[in-house]
């Protein structure tokens, strides 16, 4: 199947429905210089669903914290009817008709549904005594008109995150919302409730409501959006109608063809099985994953969010009870029930959260560093802070640490920095393993190159590395081999060689690519 | 908002079965007059733990109130002993003005500067309580030094009941209407539930708070002029430590410490809880010493109760990805 790979312009002129509710141009967003958004532009028409498509990093989120109110964009302008708007805060989005429902929810778990539904603008008598009767009956006609069965009077934390969407559509209703952007409104819903949702995204389409929805997945898309529009890298790629375009051709636009090859990846010298993971099962987030892990070798772990990678790393590293399954290390069998006795094993892991579980932000970095192996320092013996400190230097010379000292705060380092840290303190435990889960998130490009060279290097040093990432370019650059994880369990597993961004993606997705398989293959 | 109150009539249930108990060891705690003395003993408790209970909801604190407290009581006593012909009136303003201004001091620094209210109230603790020394120089302000209409309003009767009940019942209904029915009272309430989505819809914060501390200091006034009224003397430890019985009142009425829950019922009845408790100890005879043990055992019971209510059907479990991916796999 020919892939047409010419830069496509906005073209804004194949649609049906209404006129344009939301007219973007030109939006750019940078964080520290790095652009999130590159001269965006977007169109989106009364009565539409239009699917915002892209990887993991590739401006969605900014897009909606931009269109949202919590972003003000650097550049371009955003037409609301027609009528230019700047959005200086979430009220104000709110107020102009732009609300989103996502899985972090403006929602008051105290509060009852009704009253999360009008909190902060309550219809009053005069006197301004909060006329609950009215709060409460045009709830339930809200509901009414989404028929969707929702006790007002129950209060938000009872209820499951289907029914906490729903809250945040009848907001929307009730604000009249122009455009209802949602972000992954399915990702914790089950089947029944999904249906649901696509049901009052009908509803919505027939009243005149623009909605933006992003997804992950294929099926959903094709099925509930009219439009897409396509961003990689904070770039604006293409735009169009579904019924004119495939799966596939959609995935080509999603990574793009090139793959940068801006990864060095340092060769070294793949031997025999060093971690096995045989049938390893929990109840509710993952089922049956096996892989071995090679010495040497750097496994990488790609997956759409919640595929279950994280909670897979966890489980190996002693944190996740209820688990059952084997694992072998250097052939022998061992049961590693806490974290303790992970580390003990040479198993370190580094979490994906540095904020919450990597780094202490409040202590210096290194003392960060010296934490996990402080009974090897010897902490009561004279000369142990010089220890302390070589062992600290030692690693900050390495990862190229940025800082002023080595008794600076952690907090006060940039993002890369801190991840350069959580890596240093991993490492002074001298492991044979190392799992990192999502090393570079949230950390700017020049950091991200420093990370992914010192991860390259790792295994020149007899490490075997695990690379949990939802980034593609990474795990492809990086990766000796790459497991695909979907729904808590191992899709596919791929050599270096055999594993394109396309197939790659698809395989998480749960899409058959066979045409471009093949494709691949013949070139 | 039916299981926000369950608690309250177990709460109530366990005063009266405590009241009863105490009547079967010592019949004379449940005559009238030792009855009507444990209502007016447990006012000004309840008007303090109301404003409190305010400011906790928004997850915070207001640990100058006993001070702001003292010292209003004690500007209120000086002003009516040095100027013994300035109206009732005018006194009990100043000592609710004064007050105002210590909690809007305190709501100010908490909701336009952002700082955190457990730090600002435990300063403007010491610096109202200072001041209140500096202000006195030290000395006592005695009954002797009061008027006499000074001293009478608070047990003076109207209708049978005296002035103090009638006050702690207004402000009972005053602040039950406040919770409920206004805007202020509400925003309060998602304030405190998720502080940064109240400011996505457009909660004014900072002024919320503002008017929050303001009125737990304007209880705190009045109380100040009622205390030293009552009791008839002002000196600088008035109230020591009451704003530790205040807090208790809240937790034990199922106030969350952790903001966003919390009714004007359940505070009133923790307050009258503790006065019970009070109460019925010396008339037990139990050693004064038991009694903030016995206050502290009810705490730690009402948190571990509270703590398990709040957990019970807060967490949705997720549907297992084996049941999402049946469909999908076919």
């Amino acid at each position: 199947m020919p892939v047409t790979q010419a830069p496509i312009t906005p073209t804004y002129a194949d649609s049906s429905a209404g006129p344009p509710v939301l007219q973007l141009s030109g939006i750019s967003k940078r964080f520290n210089g790095i652009h999130a958004l590159n001269d965006v532009g977007l169109t989106i028409r009364a009565g539409e669903v239009m699917a915002l498509i892209g990887e993991n990093g590739a401006g969605k989120s900014t897009m909606v914290k931009t269109l949202t109110g919590i972003y003000q964009p650097d550049a371009g302008s955003i037409l609301l009817d027609g009528k230019p708007v700047v959005l200086k805060s979430p009220q104000e989005a709110m107020q102009a008709g732009i609300t989103a429902v996502h899985q972090e929810t403006v929602m008051f778990d105290e509060l009852s549904v009704a009253e999360n539904i009008y909190v902060g603008r309550q219809p009053t008598r005069a006197g301004g005594r909060i006329d609950w009767r009215r709060i409460e009956q045009e709830a339930e006609a809200l509901f009414a008109r989404l028929e969707v069965a929702l006790p007002v009077r129950a209060r938000v934390k009872d209820l499951s995150v289907a029914q906490r969407h729903f809250v945040e559509i009848a907001r929307a209703l009730s604000q009249e919302a122009r455009v209802v952007i949602m972000d992954e409104p399915t990702a914790a819903l089950s089947q029944r409730e999904i249906r649901e949702l696509y049901r009052i995204i009908a509803q919505l389409k027939a009243a005149g409501t623009a909605v933006i929805f992003i997804s992950h997945k294929f099926d959903e898309i094709f099925e509930v959006a009219d439009r897409y529009t396509v961003l990689r890298d904070g770039r604006f790629v293409a735009d169009g109608a579904l019924s004119a375009i495939t799966e596939a051709e959609l995935v080509a636009l999603m990574v793009g063809r090139a793959v940068n090859d801006a990864y060095p990846k340092a060769q070294a010298e793949i031997g025999g099985p060093l971690l096995e993971v045989d049938r390893l099962c929990h109840p509710t987030e993952f089922d049956q994953v096996s892989f071995t892990l090679r010495r040497g070798e750097i496994l990488g772990f790609y997956g759409l969010v919640g595929a279950g990678r994280s909670e897979v790393m966890q489980a190996i590293f002693g944190m996740t009870p209820g688990v059952t399954g084997s694992v072998r290390l250097e052939g022998k069998p061992v049961a590693i029930s806490t974290p303790s006795q992970a580390i003990a094993h040479g198993i370190a892991y580094v979490p994906e959260d540095r904020q919450h579980h990597g780094a202490h932000l409040t202590m210096p970095i290194q003392q960060n560093i010296s934490l996990p192996i402080l009974a090897k320092i010897g902490f009561f013996l004279r000369g142990h802070r010089a220890r302390e400190t070589q062992i600290a230097r030692h690693f900050a010379e390495q990862l190229e640490l940025k800082a002023s000292h080595l008794t600076q705060h952690v907090s006060e380092l940039s993002g890369g920095n801190q991840q350069k840290v959580v890596l240093g303190k991993w490492l002074a435990t001298d492991p044979k393993v190392i799992i990192l889960d999502e090393p570079t998130k949230g950390i700017d490009i020049g950091s991200k190159a420093a990370v992914h060279r010192f991860i390259s290097e790792l295994v020149t040093r007899g490490l075997s590395v695990i690379l949990v990432s939802s980034e593609l370019p990474e795990v492809l650059g990086l990766a000796d081999r790459v497991v695909v994880m979907q729904h808590g369990r191992v899709r596919r597993v791929f050599e270096r060689g055999e594993a394109t961004p396309e197939i790659v993606v698809a395989a998480a997705s749960g899409i058959e690519l066979e045409s471009a398989q093949q494709e691949e293959n013949a070139a | 908002m039916k299981s926000l109150f369950q608690r309250e009539p177990l709460l109530a249930l366990m005063i009266v079965v405590l009241v009863l108990a105490v009547g079967l060891k010592a019949p004379v705690f449940l005559s009238a007059p030792s009855l009507a003395n444990l209502v007016t003993d447990s006012t000004l408790l309840v008007m303090l733990a109301l404003a409190q209970m305010l400011v906790v909801v928004t997850r915070g604190v207001d640990l100058s109130v006993a001070a702001n407290l003292a010292l209003s009581g004690m500007v209120a006593a000086m002003l009516a002993s040095r100027h013994p012909e300035a109206p009732l009136f005018a006194v009990v303003l100043m000592a609710v003005v004064t007050g105002l201004v210590l909690g809007l001091v305190n709501g100010w620094l908490i909701g336009y500067l952002g700082l955190p209210p457990i730090v600002i109230t435990l300063g403007t603790m010491s610096v109202y309580r200072g001041l209140v020394f500096v202000l006195s120089g030290g000395t006592w302000v005695s009954a002797h030094q009061m008027p006499a209409d000074f001293i009478a309003f608070p047990l003076t009767r109207l209708f049978g009941l005296p002035h103090l009940v009638w006050i702690a019942a207004a402000a009972f209904a005053l602040f039950l209407f406040i919770a409920r029915f206004t805007r202020f009272g509400r925003d309060l309430f998602a304030i405190g539930n998720a502080p940064q989505c109240a400011g996505y819809i457009g909660i004014p914060t900072a002024r919320r708070l503002l008017w929050t501390y303001g009125l737990s200091g304007l209880v705190a006034g009045l109380c100040g002029y009622l205390w030293v009224a009552r009791y008839a003397v002002a000196y600088t430890e008035v109230a020591y430590g009451f704003e530790f019985t205040v807090i208790a009142a809240c937790v034990i009425g199922g106030v969350s410490i952790a903001g966003g829950v919390g009714s004007v019922t359940g505070a009133l009845l923790g307050a009258l809880f503790l006065t019970v408790i009070g109460n019925a100890l010396p008339v037990l005879q139990v050693s004064p010493f038991w009694q903030s043990a016995l206050t502290g055992l009810v705490i730690l019971a009402a948190v571990l109760v509270n703590a398990r209510g709040g957990r019970k059907g807060s967490r949705q479990i997720l549907p297992l990805h084996r049941n999402q991916l049946e469909p999908a796999t076919h």
